[in-house]
């Protein structure tokens, strides 16, 4: 149903019109996909918000086992990927391509490090007997249900943890496009949508930390 | 030279366009099983209508394995004691009956297969939004289907299709392989729901507005936001039900602080809306096919239209009705009954705005058209029982007997199922080019009604009086109704090959169909049969509503003057 006009540039797939229709449905998608993503975690959360009524005293003791420093640290690291996500996409629009590929490059660097404080923080529980379920050995909590507050914990950041790993490999792959040239002011689709995805893995840090470390 | 005042979707301002009417030919050259050929083709294709059809070919599949089930379940019931098999074996059939119907068959019978191929060509697209990940979708289920196998192979599974906790943290059945099955697959429909929304926004044909979309579409536009909405609260839940067992994570067992109420209310925040995103689609098919046979404009477009949607929002509202006797507060039931009866309400717009459709209406008893009235007939016999379930006090009696499993069936197979039946019968001449034979059509149609009542009514009965579902025993007063179940359901299974067989047989020597056998309004039709790769050789301009059937059929068929068409 395309307008057949001799215009049509390559990177338009055959069922779009234009440029435009096809950046639009793109982006249209990728939201949909996010909403889906919210509710997925929205199950978590909700978890969260019963076992936390149910025991409030244990989720105070627990959140002071969890390194707030280290937490702290990762909520910087991560808002700042996503800054340097969004500056990549400017670049993109204003056909900066040096600049395109520095700032995933960079973002990509800040996932990593995400993952690499993560990697200690999990690896210090662990030492001390704080597995999920009813693999906990610690004894530090005195509380008789102490165990739940990490099976939350580790869902939560551990599904946490899968997106940044999906997204570490989408930026890579859209780093790997941009090294080839495909993008340009014209056409940066795959860019401005794995930068939608990259802000909700973001977003979703944001609400975890307050909600595990910062409970008082 | 004709020109037509339209609004495209890309722009949403209304422009003049000059088109010509493209009459489609009755004897088309290329079509989409022309173009490509071969078994790599066909792997490796993202053309929506070949992908409808890979879905059609697996959900038949599956719906042979679970109907093998079901007729080995109601052979072992034909006496109250053991008949031919174990209980554990028939705990296994039962539960596996419920997991492949449920997950592998009608969720994605109606959107992924017919949805697939019908849904671009009303549009008058090309494609879905995105193709890629239509074939992706498609893999997705192959690998969540092969996950459910590893499982038949290695202990089965034997806790019912809901994974009720405790019981399914302590089974001794290969869970976990079901669990990381269904959760695969639960991405396959939530990226067709993602895939069609995008489409329906985004790639209608000029002059399809929102309210000249045919409603088989505001269906599965409705069906798609639930797909999206609710798909992925089963994922975390059967990922925590695999962490569960895998981790011994304790959220749901009680020893180490968890709930496993909490597990029914997260599942059903699923299941309840999956139960829609079965039903949705059908009432598409049924608005599509009244028309279509009575000749005449949908009785309240804009009624049906809303409905779907408003069928969706309350349906997300519903789920605590699954859990009346599972020690829910009295205010939560009481709540959760209220919302349960609201649900009737769309559902009965609905059903009187396709009656009043027929109203006056010049009605053709083809083969999909009694399939709707079998729909119509059954149907409502399945909202009624629902409401009478939704009731508290009578809830309390029916909850977890054969009148519950009489009713989902009314509403799932008599609903769903027969819809699927209806549009696969009503689309089959635009997929295949070729006509069934009717005679046998209507034989198939008539024993598949005859066979679901025979089976199903008894079960009310017998569920009324006392007989709990899921029991490999029973007492001697029940054993007339399960033995007049059980010939009910062996008719089915006649009236199934029935189908099978007059199917197969017009792919090999049925008639040619013509691109528009019923003298339908719908794009769909205003093509060739079967279409080619790209649906239309040109634009499609649409400046009535697929149900004007006051208007000419030149003014259907319109498109885009002067393409060149060189693509």
């Amino acid at each position: 149903m395309a307008n057949h006009s001799t215009s049509h540039p390559t990177h338009v797939h055959h069922h779009f019109v234009d440029s435009d229709q096809q950046f639009d449905t793109a982006k249209l998608g990728m939201w949909v996909f996010l909403v889906n993503e919210i509710l997925f975690f929205g199950g978590l959360f909700c978890a969260y918000i019963i076992y936390r009524a149910w025991y409030p005293e244990l989720f105070q003791m627990a959140a002071l086992e969890l390194n707030t420093f280290w937490g702290a640290v990762n909520t910087v690291v991560l808002i700042g990927s996503s800054l340097t996500v969004a500056m990549a996409i400017r670049s993109a629009q204003k056909d900066q391509m040096k600049g395109l590929k520095i700032n995933l490059l960079i973002t990509i660097g800040l996932a990593l490090v995400f993952m690499v404080i993560k990697g200690f923080e999990y690896a210090h529980k662990f030492e001390l007997g704080i597995f999920p379920g009813e693999y906990y050995t610690y004894e530090g909590i005195d509380h008789p249900q102490a165990a739940i507050f990490f099976s939350i914990y580790y869902m939560l950041t551990g599904v946490h943890a899968v997106h940044v790993l999906i997204g570490i490999g989408l930026i890579y792959w859209i780093y790997l496009r941009a090294k080839k040239g495909e993008f340009s002011s014209e056409y940066y689709t795959p860019v401005e949508i794995t930068g939608l995805y990259w802000h909700l893995v973001d977003l979703i840090w944001i609400f975890l930390f307050p909600l595990l470390y910062l409970i008082e | 030279m004709l020109t037509a005042e339209v609004k495209p979707a890309s722009t949403g301002t209304k422009k003049t366009l000059k088109v010509k009417r493209y009459k489609p030919s009755e004897d088309p050259k290329n079509t989409y099983l022309t173009d490509e050929k071969g078994l790599w083709a066909w792997m490796t294709t993202v053309d929506h209508k070949k992908i409808g059809l890979m879905y059609l070919g697996s959900v038949t599949f599956f719906f042979l394995v679970g109907g093998i089930l079901a007729l080995l379940l109601r052979t072992e019931l034909l006496t109250p004691a053991k008949t031919f098999i174990e209980a554990d074996t028939y705990n296994q059939f039962f539960t596996l009956h419920g997991a492949i119907m449920v997950f592998f068959v009608l969720i994605p019978s109606i959107p992924a297969a017919l949805g697939n191929f019908v849904l671009p060509m009303q549009l008058g697209a090309k494609d879905v939004a995105f193709p890629r990940l239509n074939l992706a979708s498609f893999y997705i289920y192959v690998i969540g289907a092969i996950f459910t196998f590893i499982a038949l192979a290695n202990n089965g599974l034997d806790t019912g299709w809901t994974f009720y906790t405790p019981y399914s943290t302590q089974s001794s059945s290969s869970v976990i392989w079901v669990t990381i099955g269904v959760f695969i697959l639960g991405f396959s429909s939530i990226l067709t729901g993602t895939n069609f929304i995008a489409t329906i926004h985004k790639l209608r044909a000029p002059g399809i507005t929102w309210g000249k979309l045919p409603l088989n579409l505001w269906a599965l536009y409705a069906t798609s936001i639930i797909q999206v909405l609710a798909t992925p609260v089963l994922a975390i839940t059967v990922l925590l039900l695999t962490m569960e067992r895998a981790l011994g994570i304790g959220i749901f067992d009680p020893a180490l602080g968890g709930d496993p109420v909490l597990f029914q209310h997260f599942f059903w925040f699923y299941s309840h809306p999956a139960v829609y995103i079965m039903a949705v689609p059908a009432f598409g098919i049924i608005s599509e096919v009244i028309t279509t046979f009575s000749k005449k404009h949908i009785f309240g477009y804009w009624a049906i239209a809303l409905s779907s949607l408003a069928i969706a929002f309350i349906g997300f509202l519903v789920w605590g009705h699954h859990m009346f006797t599972s020690g829910q507060s009295a205010v939560a039931t009481t709540v959760f009954s209220f919302l349960t009866f609201l649900v009737g309400i769309p559902t009965g717009i609905k059903v009187l705005n396709w009656v009043a459709t027929l109203y006056k209406g010049s009605i053709e008893m083809k083969t999909p058209m009694i399939y709707v009235f079998s729909f119509l007939f059954i149907f409502s016999i399945g909202g009624f029982t629902g409401i009478m379930l939704g009731t508290l006090s009578a809830d309390i009696h029916l909850h977890d007997t054969y009148y519950v499993v009489a009713h989902f069936h009314y509403v799932m197979m008599g609903g769903t199922l027969i819809s699927f039946l209806a549009g696969l019968h009503y689309w089959w001449p635009k997929m295949t080019g070729k006509m069934y034979n009717e005679f046998q059509a209507k034989v198939g149609a008539a024993l598949i009604f005859i066979g679901f009542n025979t089976t199903f009514l008894p079960q009310f009965i017998m569920g009324s009086q006392g007989m709990p579902r899921r029991y490999y025993n029973y007492i001697d007063q029940f054993t007339i109704f399960h033995q007049t179940s059980t010939i009910g359901s062996y008719i089915l299974g006649v009236g199934f090959l029935l189908i099978a067989y007059y199917l197969a047989k017009s792919l090999k020597s049925g008639e040619k169909a013509g691109s528009n056998p019923w003298g339908s309004r719908g794009l769909e039709w205003q093509t060739t049969s079967p279409p080619d790769f790209h649906n239309f050789d040109h634009t499609p301009v649409v400046i009535n509503g697929p149900y004007d059937y006051h208007r000419p059929m030149e003014e259907f068929q319109l498109g885009l003057a002067n393409e060149d068409k060189d693509h």
